[in-house]
Parts: C-alpha cells; sequence; structure tokens
C-alpha cells in the first residue's frame, strides 16, 4: 500500500492539469483470487480505483482483465481476497446489487438489443430507475406517464452527448459496428452510474471510431465526473487516456501506476514482447 | 443606383431588418418565427421571443464594447442563435460576416483578417478551437462568444464568453436602460451595410460583398411577391449561413415575410428533419436534389420486385403528364386517371418520405441543374423552380414563373431587375440588388460594375424567343477546340453529373483537338451497384480502378456522347477519353469550393501530367497526390490510374433535343 502514494499523488497532479479533481478511493479490491476449477484465473490481485479517475486494466490475452471485469460488478465471486466498495465490503455482490449502487458496464461482444431502435435500446438503462407499476405503464397514466418523460428526456440528453440524433429510431442490428459500440455506452450511461467498467470499447474499431470513443469516454469523466474503469488491449490508447494503468499476466499482477512508469516496467515489456514463459 | 427601381412593397419606416424584427414582434408576436430540434423536441420561439433575446444578444455585445460599423464573425451551424447574433448585430448598426463552419482553421484567418474582426459568436468548442488556434494571426480579435459550452468547461482565456451570459447579461442592460437599443435600431439607415458574404474564391482570393439592408429587402421583397408567399411559410435551415441563398431565404425572407424557419437537429438528421416539418417552401442546390434522388433509386433497386414494376409504370406516367399537370397545361383525362392513381400509390408516399408533401414552391441555384433531374421533381407534383443570382446580387436576378418552366432556362428577369446582354454573351445586371461595394477592394468594384451601372456576372447565356434566360457556362470557361467548334466544359460536366454513378466530372478541351474528362464516381451509388454484384472492393480507390467500373462509367460516357451529337452547337465537344480519378475531388484539398464547385485551373495544374496523358492517348498514367485530412494532417495517396476510350457519334441535327 505504501509504494502507491507516490503514484496516486503524481497522478492527481497531472489530472488536476487537466481541471479534474481526483478523490479518495472508492473500489479497493485486496487479494483477489479467483479460480474456476483448477484453473486460476486471479491469483492475489490488489489495485484501487479513486474517484473521478480513469482506470486501466491491461494485459495479453487470456490474462484475466474480463474476469476482474466480472468481480468488480459482482458476476463472479472471488474465492479469497475483499472488495470494498465506497468503503463498504462485499464479498458477495450480485450484479444488480452493483447496478444498483451506481456501477455500469458495457461487454466485450456487444449485448444489445439487435431488433430494438436505438432510443428504445438506451432506454433500457434506465431500468432500475423506473419505479411505476405495469399496469400504470399499460395505462401510460399518472406517475408512469411523468416517469416517462423524465427518462426519456435523460435518454435524449445521452443521445446529444454521444451524437447519434440521426440513428434514434434505427434498429440497432442495422448499424455498424463502431455505432453499435457507441449505443451501448449510451445504455450504460443512462443508468447516470458513478461507477462505470468498459470491458475492451475500442475493440475491432478502425483508427477514426477509436479516435471518436477515446474522445467519448474523456468527455464521460470529464463532464459527468464519472470514474471510469476501462480494459483495453490497444496499449497506445490506454497510455494517451489513463490516469493509472493495472497490468496483468496469467492472472497475475506486474505492472501498476501511471502510463510512464507502466511503459517502462521490464515486467511488462517482457508480456506484451511475448517472451516465452 | 436604384433610380428607377427603388418602390419596394415595404413602407418607409420597415427599411432595416431590426425595424422589421420589431415589427413582427408587435403584429404577430405570438407566431412561431423560429423552432429548432433539441433533444429530439422542436422547440418553437415566438417571433416576441425572438425579439426579446435578439435584443438581449445585441446590448450584451454593447456592453463588451461592439460598436456601430464593427464587423462581428458568425461561425457554425444553422442555430436559432446564430441567426439571433445576425439581427443583433444588424440592431447596433454592425456588419454580421457569416463563414463557412467547415473550413479549417487557416482558411478562416484570410476573412478574420481583412474583415478585421474584434468580435466572433460560434457555435462550439470545435469552432473556439479554431479561433484560438488562429489567433496569434488575428490579434485584434477581442472576444470569441460561443453558444453551446460543452467541452469548454476548462477553458480559461478572458477572451471566452459564454451566449447564456452575454445574454444574461444584456437582458439586465435592456431592462434597466429600455431607450438604450431603440436609440441604436433608429439611428440605422437602409443603405447601410446590413451583411458582408464573403464570395467562395473559385478564382483568387475571397472578396467580401457589402450588401445593404435596401438590397436584401428588395430581394426578398420582390420573391415574396412573385410566388405569392406569406407569414405562414415554413422553410428549413440547413445551407450554410455564409452561404447567400441561405441569407436570402433563411434570413432576409423570414423578416420581410415573418414567416417560420426550422433548424435541423443535426446535420446527419436533415432527412428526418425535413420529414417532420413538411416545409411548404424549400430551397436547395442541385446537388441535394441530386443525393435525394440517388438514396431514392438505390433504395428502389433494393425493393421488391413488384414495387419496382409499380414504380417505373407510374414513373413513366409522371413523366409523360406529370409536369404538365403541374402546369396547368391540357391532359388526356386517361393520363389524369393515371397520374391520380399513381399520386395515390407512388407519388404521394415518395414525396412524403422526401419531405415534400407540402411544399408549394422550391427552388434550385447554385449550379446547373440537370434536366432529367429537374423534370423527375417536377414530374412527381413538386413545383421546383430554378433561380439565377450570385452572392453580389443577393441571389435574385432571374426567377421562373409558375406554369413557365422550361428545363434549361433560369427564367424571367426577377420584379425591379434589369437584365441585358455584353456583346460576348456576358449577362450584365442591376436593379436596388446590387451590391454597394467588394470590402476594401475599390479595384474590383471598379471591375465588376461599368460605366451604366450594370454588375457584369461572368456568366454566358443568352434569351431565348420567350424572354428566359438560358446560362450555358461561364463566360471565362466557354473555350473553342482546335477545329473551331464551341466548348462548353460546364455543360457537358453537368450532363455527366445527372448520371447517378457519377458524382463528379471535371473537362478539359479548351485549344485542344478533343475533349478529356476526369470522373469521379459516388462511392455510395457504385459501391451499391459493385455490392449487387458481388463485386469487392476495399475503398474508394480501388472501386475506381475496376474494370467493371470503367465498363459502366464508360456507358454514362457514351451516352452523354449521343447526346451531345444531337445538338448542333455541342456535338464537336464530344468526351474521347476519359480516366476515373484515384480520390474524391475534395475542398480540403482545394480542388472544390466550399460550395462544391469544381476549381477548373487548380485540378488542371494539380493533375497536370494526367491530362496529358489523356491528350497523348496513354493506356495508364501513374500519379501521386498529396492529401489534407479532416483534421489538417496530411497523407498520400499513390495509384496508376487507367485511361478509356469512348464512342463518338456523327452529328444528327434532326433528333429531338433532350
Amino acid at each position: 500500500m505504501m509504494n502507491d502514494m507516490p503514484q496516486a499523488v503524481q497522478a492527481q497532479e497531472q489530472a488536476q492539469g487537466n481541471g479534474r479533481r481526483i478523490g479518495d478511493v472508492v473500489l479497493d479490491l485486496q487479494n483477489i483470487s479467483l479460480s474456476f476449477g483448477g484453473v486460476k484465473a486471479l491469483t492475489n490481485i490488489s489495485f484501487n480505483v479513486r474517484e473521478h479517475e480513469i482506470r486501466s486494466i491491461i494485459g495479453p490475452n487470456g490474462a484475466g482483465k474480463s474476469s476482474m471485469l466480472n468481480v468488480i460488478n459482482g458476476v463472479y465471486h472471488p474465492q479469497e481476497g475483499r472488495i470494498l466498495f465506497r468503503g463498504e465490503e462485499r464479498r458477495k455482490m450480485e450484479p444488480h446489487r452493483a447496478a444498483a449502487q451506481g456501477i455500469a458496464r458495457t461487454f466485450q461482444n456487444i449485448a444489445l438489443f439487435k431488433g430494438m431502435s436505438v432510443l428504445d435500446n438506451i432506454m433500457t438503462g434506465r431500468n432500475l430507475k423506473m419505479k411505476s407499476g405495469l399496469l400504470a405503464n399499460a395505462l401510460y397514466w399518472g406517475r408512469a406517464q411523468r416517469e416517462e418523460i423524465e427518462h426519456r428526456v435523460k435518454v435524449e440528453e445521452v443521445i446529444d452527448f454521444l451524437e447519434i440524433q440521426d440513428i434514434r429510431k434505427t434498429p440497432v442490428g442495422a448499424l455498424p459496428y463502431g455505432l453499435q459500440k457507441r449505443v451501448e455506452l449510451g445504455r450504460a450511461l443512462a443508468a447516470e452510474p458513478s461507477l462505470l467498467l468498459l470491458d475492451e470499447p475500442m475493440a475491432g474499431m478502425n483508427v477514426e471510431e477509436k479516435q471518436d470513443m477515446c474522445r467519448f469516454i474523456l468527455d464521460v469523466n470529464d463532464q459527468f465526473g464519472t470514474t471510469i474503469v476501462l480494459i483495453e488491449h490497444d496499449m497506445g490508447v490506454v497510455m494517451d487516456i489513463s490516469d493509472r494503468v493495472v497490468v496483468l499476466d496469467y492472472g497475475k499482477k506486474i505492472g501498476d501506476g501511471v502510463p510512464e512508469e507502466v511503459r517502462a516496467n521490464e515486467d511488462v515489456i517482457r508480456a506484451y514482447l511475448g517472451t516465452s514463459h | 443606383m436604384s433610380d428607377r427601381h427603388g418602390q419596394t412593397a415595404h413602407p418607409a419606416a420597415l427599411d432595416t431588418f431590426p425595424r422589421l424584427l420589431m415589427h413582427h414582434a408587435a403584429v404577430r408576436p405570438g407566431r412561431p418565427a423560429m423552432r429548432e430540434k433539441e433533444f429530439g423536441i422542436w422547440q418553437t420561439y415566438s417571433w416576441a421571443e425572438v425579439a426579446r433575446s435578439v435584443r438581449a444578444i445585441a446590448c450584451g455585445l454593447a456592453e463588451l464594447g461592439f460598436k456601430r460599423g464593427d464587423r462581428l464573425a458568425i461561425i457554425g451551424d444553422n442555430r436559432p442563435r446564430l441567426y439571433w447574433s445576425v439581427a443583433a448585430c444588424q440592431c447596433l448598426g454592425g456588419i454580421p460576416v457569416m463563414l463557412y463552419q467547415d473550413a479549417v482553421a487557416a482558411e478562416m484567418t484570410y476573412v478574420l483578417q481583412d474583415a478585421e474582426i474584434r468580435f466572433a459568436v460560434v457555435e462550439d468548442q470545435e469552432q473556439v478551437d479554431k479561433m484560438l488556434e488562429i489567433h496569434p494571426e488575428v490579434p485584434f480579435l477581442e472576444h470569441v462568444i460561443y453558444d453551446d459550452p460543452r467541452g469548454l468547461r476548462h477553458y480559461s482565456q478572458p477572451m471566452l464568453i459564454g451566449l447564456d451570459e452575454l445574454q444574461e447579461m444584456g437582458g439586465i442592460h435592456d431592462r434597466n436602460h429600455t431607450d438604450f437599443l431603440d436609440g441604436e435600431i433608429d439611428k440605422g439607415a437602409s443603405d447601410d451595410i446590413s451583411v458582408m458574404l464573403y464570395t467562395s474564391g473559385t478564382t483568387g482570393k475571397p472578396k467580401g460583398v457589402c450588401q445593404t439592408h435596401a438590397a436584401f429587402i428588395a430581394a426578398a421583397t420582390g420573391a415574396m411577391g412573385f410566388d405569392k408567399l406569406s407569414e405562414q411559410e415554413d422553410i428549413l435551415s440547413y445551407l450554410p449561413m455564409a452561404w447567400v441563398g441561405d441569407h436570402l431565404f433563411s434570413f432576409a425572407q423570414a423578416m420581410v415575410a415573418g414567416f417560420t424557419i426550422n433548424c435541423p437537429e443535426s446535420g446527419d438528421t436533415v432527412m428526418t428533419d425535413l420529414r417532420e416539418i413538411g416545409p411548404t417552401y424549400y430551397f436547395a442546390p442541385p446537388r441535394v436534389f441530386e443525393n435525394l434522388l440517388t438514396q431514392v433509386m438505390i433504395r428502389m433497386e433494393d425493393a421488391s420486385a413488384l414495387k419496382r414494376k409499380l414504380f417505373a409504370h407510374f414513373m413513366e406516367v409522371a413523366r409523360r403528364c406529370g409536369s404538365d399537370i403541374l402546369d396547368g397545361k391540357p391532359v388526356s383525362a386517361g393520363d389524369r386517371l393515371q397520374y391520380a392513381l399513381g399520386n395515390l400509390l407512388i407519388y404521394g408516399p415518395l414525396k412524403n418520405v422526401l419531405g415534400m408533401s407540402r411544399i408549394r414552391v422550391a427552388y434550385t441555384a447554385g449550379a446547373a441543374i440537370g434536366p432529367d433531374l429537374f423534370r423527375f421533381y417536377r414530374s412527381i407534383g413538386v413545383n421546383l423552380k430554378q433561380l439565377y443570382g450570385q452572392t453580389e446580387t443577393c441571389a435574385y436576378v432571374c426567377l421562373q414563373p409558375d406554369g413557365q418552366i422550361k428545363l434549361d432556362s433560369v427564367g424571367k428577369p426577377a420584379p425591379f431587375v434589369d437584365v441585358k446582354l455584353a456583346d460576348n454573351g456576358e449577362i450584365l445586371v442591376k436593379g436596388p440588388m446590387l451590391l454597394k461595394a467588394y470590402y476594401k477592394r475599390a479595384d474590383a468594384t471598379a471591375e465588376s460594375i461599368n460605366a451604366d451601372g450594370y454588375f457584369m456576372t461572368g456568366d454566358a447565356g443568352y434569351f431565348d424567343e420567350d424572354g428566359h434566360l438560358k446560362i450555358i457556362d461561364r463566360a471565362k470557361d466557354v473555350g473553342k477546340l482546335k477545329d473551331g467548334s464551341m466548348f462548353a466544359p460546364n455543360y457537358i460536366e453537368n450532363k455527366l453529373k445527372f448520371f447517378q454513378h457519377v458524382k463528379e466530372a471535371v473537362t478539359f478541351g479548351n485549344g485542344r483537338d478533343c475533349v478529356t474528362a476526369f470522373i469521379n464516381i459516388d462511392l455510395e451509388a457504385v459501391g451499391n451497384w459493385a455490392e449487387r454484384r458481388g463485386l469487392p472492393y476495399s475503398g474508394y480507390t480501388d472501386l475506381a480502378s475496376q474494370p467493371a467500373v470503367y465498363e459502366l462509367i464508360r456507358d454514362c460516357v457514351e451516352k452523354v456522347n449521343a447526346d451531345l451529337a444531337a445538338d448542333p452547337q455541342m456535338s464537336g465537344s464530344q468526351v474521347k477519353r476519359f480516366l476515373i480519378l484515384h480520390k474524391e475531388l475534395d475542398a480540403d484539398d482545394g480542388e472544390l469550393t466550399r460550395t462544391r464547385k469544381v476549381r477548373r485551373n487548380f485540378i488542371a495544374e494539380r493533375y497536370a501530367e494526367l491530362i496529358e496523358a489523356l491528350f497523348e492517348g496513354k493506356k495508364t498514367q501513374h500519379i501521386d497526390t498529396v492529401v489534407k485530412y479532416e483534421d489538417g494532417r496530411e497523407g498520400r495517396i499513390s495509384a496508376d490510374l487507367r485511361i478509356e476510350e469512348t464512342k463518338t457519334f456523327a452529328p444528327q441535327a434532326s433528333k429531338q433535343a433532350a
């Protein structure tokens, strides 16, 4: 923990340069180990995420990045270790509990409703905030109506933010891949999360789409102050937009720090250049 | 200047735009002046609200130190508050200068320097960044006012101020000193300069065209009377504010008639917004009509066999009698019945999809429109007409009267306008809508207005037997082949461009022994065509070089040749060889103007080796081109281009003209 301090301070200073304030630790993962039967996915991993920062998890294929994300939002339950979210310990965090606490995510393989419009898909992101009953909704009456309008306003703000007005009514299945990724981000944003988990938001994109996505991630972080945990393959992208980076390899943490530190880390270079293990 | 054209329909008191605005706010306070789609919902602003906001912006500008005669740069998409800034600037006796919003920063420098801009109202972060980038070269720029604060939270430059704050500040000022702004409006005179519009610069550096209130009011009033337009019209404002056409239709005419302008949500949603608004009055350059038609055709090709058959059948009916029905000419009962059925099944739904169901009058201008394209819209019952004019004449010289539409003319001289031809065929015009001067360019002003006060348009044309003006080409572009036959490049290019697969064409032939052409294919149309044939391609350059695509384009060129052969004047200028360019002509590379007109000389220089290869009759030619990306970076494209010969036809004088 001690040698984490200078990194954090450094990151804090760096971020202040951009005008953002990085706050206290919101998510603390301590000694997490996860295995599926005999297969060890994660071994004794500790790192934390501070308020308002962009924290990236990188590593080669099969390093355990997605598993780590699934641990954070409660899909997987680690056999060992502690997760502290806003100072509260959660041994078993169910996904819906995670969502209710303000954690939203996107998926590596797009998980949208292909036949539904962009608008409706993003509307599903408001799901947890819908309080009125089935009957009231069916009749579009009273509180249901007020709620619907309120949610639609939020969704329209997201649509405006992501500049996807022109595809508002287009079925998601008919959109190119890059835009689908953007819609998925939109659905996550509609939940007004305080912590946003992005699983390879830029996978399979061309350079221009990647630049767009980077811009949106930075804007989300900047405008809404959302804390972002990001998994990414593309080292260049990660180094450009992250405040701090965790590097995993074979389920173990091999590096942690601000991008410059990680870039200079011998273990990381070895893992990425593919030295034989 | 306006010796016998001075009378307009408006009483003397309404002789400036600020007075017109205050008049509408008093006479029709509750009627919608503007709509804007925001967060998916159309927001309406009444004339009273618009007047209030304009007053606030004007007072805010005055508080910042904006003075009578100052120029205000306005840069952005068609946002209500940018239009209000135009009016606010005019209230203070300032001169609004609109810039093309998609120009890169370096291109803006010249105009900002030329107009000595101290104040700029810009749309968003993108434009703010451009202003900050060129600030060192425009040191007199004092204030940049932005409409949309998104992304600007951390910008600490003291020169930046939000339009929200400015409006707030101005609102307070206006409440405390109610007579200040009224006094400023009272000081305005009708021959004050109301706006400065920069010419797109097909030739040399852009020049600032100074137009007075009187000029634009005369142009707008004349057009209103000509087409019997009222305060009930709805118009969609989506063309660049810096273009004279938008200023005439979305600002001057709206201010004169008091009708409603509608701002789309974003550039990408125009099609949807058009459909939702259903304008009654519409203005677009030919390329917009062309794009719409291309999209329709592409979608029709993907439709089921039954729908395609119905479409083909009823379009044939429309071709036969649609225009005549629109013009009120006699048509047989059988055709009328067929057309009515077609209207029910095809034209009606089609117009609805295009957002043209309610259109009473639609205009096109800016470039010549292909006759087939023009006929298509008229035949389905859209009253599409052509007008002719330029920045220097408030885009108001000739208009086509209802019921007297000729495909290849631009109509008759508009009310208050005097048109005559010089000996070399150049069109000369005079009237109240003429420019006052080019800004700081007395030499250019003197060059373009002759001793009798006629403006020399630089276009070549002639009047036909009914007094309709026909435009052939730019007077300076019209040339001769070696054998002496006339070569009108635009005329041929427009014929080529009507084919949906051809996006852009540039022809060469002046002083040569034959005519050759560069072709740009339409990536969307040809791409779709290739997909349906299972033809793989990786991008524009690859698609453009495919033999099958060459085959397709050669077909188009040969059809044009057959068409040219039928015209005794033009039969000598058939296209003998052509090539398909390896990249799309682009305004960022300087090949097109911002209004997408071809910059012929620039292209001739840049691709000199290709042109030589064309005339030498080579089979292929290697080319290496530097291209500029939208963010200003540079890259290179190189390719080996194939050159193909085409069939030409013997002149045939007897064929019916197209």
